[in-house]
């Protein structure tokens, strides 16, 4: 992507930069690998619901999520980071450890950040869940999203929408001023690249401006 | 993982009256009450714990943090950690239980887990996690390869023949303490429990880890009221600076006049197989000048009965020094 932000025009969609940077064949691949209905997930369409096979013993449920109610039939072993990817197919949340290791697949659920991949869904109707792709769009980012992007608080991009939620709920959590509180309270959120010192300037930056 | 009914129940009755049922509330419960999910999930993806039923108690009246009548706490069972560590009367008058819970686990864990799972809260041993492996906490009977394996991070002090898994809470090590109470309510009627009762030492049947049979529902903890004037402090050593379990760690709770220790409250987190309260560090320091020879003394004792496996024998003296420099900060 670019490696200036000050100078390139910045397209902050991953998806849009796999498509428009020549590497169709790389796009022919990930589309192999997606099941039909996930199509959304390569082209948002905002329109999620899917119809699937009938599971044995899956349960109703509404999930609110992003502000949008989705009714699932799911199966009760779903946590809740598998409903969102695979059922709703939102695929910003990720799946790193899945188990509450290295916080990758970090929601909101009620403004507080959880991980996901250690709840199950049923836990959920009721609450208000919020992704990755409810904090902003790639035209109108959220001030974090920006700083992220501003101070390069990245490297392969897998742990940073986990990052990016987990900075977000920090900016309502009692916090010091200091780096060394920014690094105490993002310590969940595990960076295998080690972009760790530009992820603390990026919230710091993001925390001035709020 | 295997397939379970999922229930909510509407009131504390019903769960009672569903878990009931189950053939034993300790490993291998066929129900399981669902709290913040941070253990029970994790261990039923790796069929470590296999219920058929989940009942989900989020949502019983369980989560009120108050003052009790005689001015101490009652912290309900399904109270959230963050909730708990950032309460302004726990940051006030019980501040190693504040500490203690905000130096474990994550910020994302903490808005998760119970104060009641955390209770419950089951060993990192590998061996426990690992169902290709025998293990005497998960399989009764089939041995424990931690004994002559792995055991690095595992306990030095209550640990048998059958096992040596460490309990890895830090808020319990604070809660032992505090002199906490644990409140239970089964089909029979309600209970409380001390908090050192509260955890059994593996012995020969290390599946059973507390005093909890089928049915018993934890409502919620009882602290006495504040010990006025007391300085408290965690201090937790680990691998790595933060999102880590304990080597060692030490909850300390001293009141101190004219420079000598009228009242202790030593427990110790890390090596123990269960949060492991000091009645030996506790009586080397009370009616002692709090002097660093008074404060070494303590820890001396408070390891005395310590054993190593193959791979911690660094931990006793970790442990030590992990209790004479909390004793000396707090005492400072």
């Amino acid at each position: 992507m670019a490696d200036n932000p000050q100078s390139d025009p910045v397209d902050p969609s991953r998806r849009r930069f796999l498509k428009t940077s020549g590497t169709t064949a790389a796009v022919g691949v990930i589309s192999a690998y997606l099941p039909p209905h996930a199509s959304s997930a390569v082209e948002p369409t905002g329109e999620s619901e899917v119809n699937r096979p009938t599971i044995e013993g899956a349960v109703p449920i509404t999930l609110r999520i992003n502000g949008k109610d989705h009714k699932l039939n799911i199966d009760p072993r779903t946590t809740l980071l598998d409903c969102i990817r695979e059922t709703v197919t939102l695929t910003g949340t990720k799946k790193g450890c899945d188990h509450g290791q290295c916080g990758a697949c970090t929601v909101h659920v009620d403004g507080k950040r959880v991980l996901s991949c250690l709840n199950l869904a049923l836990m959920h109707d009721g609450h208000e869940i919020t992704t990755i792709e409810g904090l902003g769009t790639p035209d109108a980012l959220h001030p974090m999203q920006k700083a992220f992007l501003d101070y390069d608080g990245y490297q392969c991009g897998y742990c940073t929408s986990g990052q990016i939620m987990s900075a977000v709920a920090l900016l309502k959590e009692p916090c010091g001023p200091d780096d060394a509180s920014v690094k105490e309270l993002m310590s969940g959120n595990i960076c295998r690249c080690g972009a760790y010192a530009n992820i603390v300037a990026a919230i710091q930056q993001a925390r001035k401006r709020a | 993982m295997h397939t379970f009914e999922f229930i909510r129940p509407p009131d504390p009755a019903a769960a009672i009256a569903a878990a009931a049922k189950a053939k034993t509330a300790q490993q291998g419960a066929d129900v399981r009450f669902m709290g913040g999910g941070t253990t029970l999930i994790d261990l039923m993806k790796l069929n470590v714990e296999t219920p058929n039923r989940v009942l989900d108690i989020n949502r019983l009246p369980l989560d009120k943090i108050e003052t009790t009548a005689d001015g101490g706490l009652k912290i309900g069972a399904t109270a959230r950690n963050s909730d708990l560590a950032y309460h302004a009367t726990v940051q006030r008058d019980y501040s190693v239980l504040s500490q203690a819970i905000l130096q474990g686990a994550s910020a994302q864990i903490r808005n998760m887990a119970t104060v009641a799972g955390n209770l419950l809260q089951r060993t990192r041993c590998v061996y426990f996690r690992d169902t290709a492996m025998p293990c005497n906490k998960r399989e009764p009977g089939t041995g424990c390869p931690a004994i002559t394996g792995h055991n690095r991070t595992l306990a030095i002090l209550g640990a048998s023949e059958q096992c040596v898994a460490t309990n890895p809470s830090d808020m319990c090590v604070a809660l032992a303490a505090l002199d906490a109470v644990v409140h239970i309510q089964s089909p029979k009627g309600s209970r409380a429990v001390a908090f050192g009762d509260f955890h059994l030492l593996p012995g020969s049947t290390p599946q059973r880890e507390t005093v909890l049979e089928s049915g018993d529902l934890i409502t919620h903890v009882t602290l006495p009221p504040p010990i006025r004037g007391s300085k408290q402090l965690y201090l937790k050593l680990r691998d790595r600076a933060s999102y880590e379990f304990a080597l060692a760690s030490a909850a300390v709770v001293l009141t101190i006049s004219s420079g000598n220790i009228t009242r202790a409250r030593i427990a110790l987190g890390g090596v123990g197989t269960k949060p492991w309260r000091s009645p030996e560090a506790e009586a080397a320091l009370t009616g002692k000048p709090a002097t660093g020879a008074t404060f070494r003394q303590a820890a001396d004792a408070a390891l005395q009965a310590a054993k190593p496996q193959s791979e911690n024998r660094f931990k006793i003296e970790l442990a030590k020094r992990c209790l004479t420099h909390a004793l000396r900060t707090a005492a400072a």
